[in-house]
């Protein structure tokens, strides 16, 4: 009984995640060439190497740039909105519409943003009709487009632990704090932001560890000058077929976001 | 406290506000006769007409659907078995291992998700000349692995806040473990499962990235044909295919809500 239920999941991770991994490695170290397919398995530290080229190292730093804005800003947004709705009478309605968008799809959220931030879109319509400015400006395309569609598309993932850990926490510790004469402010500083302090960490890093390797949203609303690691390796696939090299690269961030997602693993399951 | 109650009800309404107005307003602009998504000429089905006439979107769609069920149904028997074992064997061999591969997919980006499958799949061609090019089956076989992660854990959680009581209780009474498996585990977790078999659907009909890598030539799913759509500049049809998914979308979330009691009866 036991094996027959954990024969199938051992020996389909093994094969479609734990496998791939080392293939990753191995075809790091192919040469590439112009065939089908493009590469010759070997010992070939060359795509290692092209690591260094300070273009990677520019995606490098963009991706982690986009991952670590995109964090804070959903902090900075989504602890208010989970510590409302931890106070709110109908919290869990409120839960579920905070979880409800992720439902509808990334695509046809960003089919929306275009629409609004498209030189004839909406915002410029209606900026235009009420005279505030005389040409449309190029919202689309630009790092403040793409980090609105990014904070729009990850917010549920932020509120969620926040609002775990917001929930669980007595009220009548704050309730005390007040009695004793702490002022609001200091109520919230001292009892109710380090209580929730471990939401806070799990939700930056299931912001930051997918905003990091992102490619559809920096693609599709971000300005064509900002590259990300998602950006480069789609590219060094896709338009160079350099297979080696891109390997080479999916090894680096795979490397980066390790550590954020076991830290991830260990905060995660208590507070979700 | 009154003061904070009411700056956070505010923050509330415009965080709210933030993720429903671009949704609101992409479902009103799919009824508009105008091309120009700024001024109203009057309601009409005009680009409803045009979506369903576009043999691109429609094939497209179909493909995601097939793509969807089948991945969704894998992920949900691989995943469902995966979370019992979860929930229910206690320590087992390398059982950090296998928690530790089950949810990789979970946390790590679907670019590498799909860069890695897609070199193991050319290299499983190679090898033992399976699976024979890229298309529909690798789309599925991608899919139903970041699926069954999710189904997993649906399951375990639900296992878990179940308890194991009604099982001993039925093994007490004389029946055999597959048979406690069959009568009293199965049916407890049978929310759970279509929680995950929906989930893992909803992934599979959104995911561009994954799709992207491991697809070969011929077999461009739904989100593909509107990334590339997208990447040129939106159209009127994509508001309304939009509009469609969220109906679909919706419907089934509401069955799934209707249907959650009477499953878990």
């Amino acid at each position: 009984m036991r094996r027959l239920l954990l024969l199938p999941g051992w020996a389909w991770l093994s094969l479609f995640v734990a496998a791939p991994v080392g293939i990753l490695a191995a075809i790091a170290l192919a040469t590439s060439r112009e065939a089908v397919p493009p590469y010759q398995l070997g010992l070939d530290w060359s795509s290692l190497a092209g690591l260094a080229d300070p273009y990677y190292l520019h995606g490098l730093l963009g991706s982690l740039r986009i991952g670590a804005v995109t964090a804070i800003g959903c902090l900075l947004i989504g602890y208010p909105m989970a510590l409302g709705i931890a106070r709110a009478r109908h919290g869990q309605v409120l839960l579920m519409l905070v979880i409800l968008p992720f439902w509808t799809g990334l695509l046809l959220r960003l089919t929306a943003l275009i629409a609004i931030f498209r030189d004839e879109g909406m915002l410029n319509h209606a900026l235009l009709s009420l005279g505030l400015i005389t040409r449309p400006i190029a919202f689309l395309h630009s790092d403040f487009a793409m980090y609105v569609g990014l904070i729009y598309c990850y917010l549920p993932f932020m509120i969620l632990p926040l609002h775990a850990r917001l929930a669980a926490a007595n009220p009548a510790l704050e309730q005390a704090a007040a009695d004793l004469g702490a002022p609001p402010w200091r109520v919230f500083a001292r009892i109710i932001l380090p209580l929730s302090r471990p939401g806070i960490w799990a939700g930056l890093a299931l912001v930051f560890v997918p905003v990091t390797g992102e490619y559809v949203i920096p693609e599709l609303l971000g300005s064509p000058a900002s590259l990300t690691m998602g950006r480069v390796i789609w590219e060094e696939f896709f338009e160079n077929r350099d297979w080696p090299q891109s390997a080479a690269l999916a090894l680096v961030l795979l490397a980066l976001l390790l550590l954020p997602a076991l830290a991830f693993r260990r905060t995660g399951p208590r507070t979700i | 406290m009154i003061r904070l109650s009411r700056f956070l009800s505010l923050w509330l309404a415009g965080g709210f506000l933030l993720l429903y107005l671009p949704i609101a307003l992409l479902v009103a602009i799919s009824f508009n006769d105008s091309r120009l998504t700024t001024e109203w000429t009057g309601l009409s089905l005009r680009w409803y007409r045009a979506l369903a006439a576009d043999n691109a979107l429609t094939g497209a769609a179909w493909l995601s659907l097939r793509v969807g069920v089948a991945s969704a149904t894998l992920a949900t028997v691989l995943g469902g078995a995966a979370g019992v074992a979860l929930a229910r064997f206690g320590r087992f061999a390398f059982r950090p291992v296998f928690t530790g591969l089950l949810t990789a997919p979970l946390v790590l980006p679907d670019l590498l998700i799909g860069l890695s499958l897609l070199l193991l799949f050319v290299v499983l061609e190679q090898a033992i000349g399976w699976p024979a090019g890229r298309g529909a089956l690798t789309i599925i076989l991608a899919h139903a692995t970041v699926g069954l992660a999710f189904v997993a854990i649906t399951v375990q959680a639900r296992l878990a806040d179940a308890g194991t009581m009604l099982e001993e209780a039925a093994m007490d009474l004389g029946a055999t473990p597959a048979r406690a498996f069959l009568r009293i585990t199965l049916p407890l977790m049978a929310p759970a499962l279509a929680a995950g078999w929906l989930l893992a659907f909803t992934l599979s009909l959104d995911d561009v990235v994954v799709a992207s890598f491991v697809s070969g030539p011929g077999a461009s799913t739904l989100p593909m044909v509107v990334f590339s759509t997208l990447r040129l500049g939106a159209t009127p049809v994509l508001n309304a295919l939009a509009t469609v998914l969220l109906a679909l979308i919706a419907t089934l979330l509401l069955a799934a809500s209707r249907l959650g009691p009477v499953l878990r009866r």
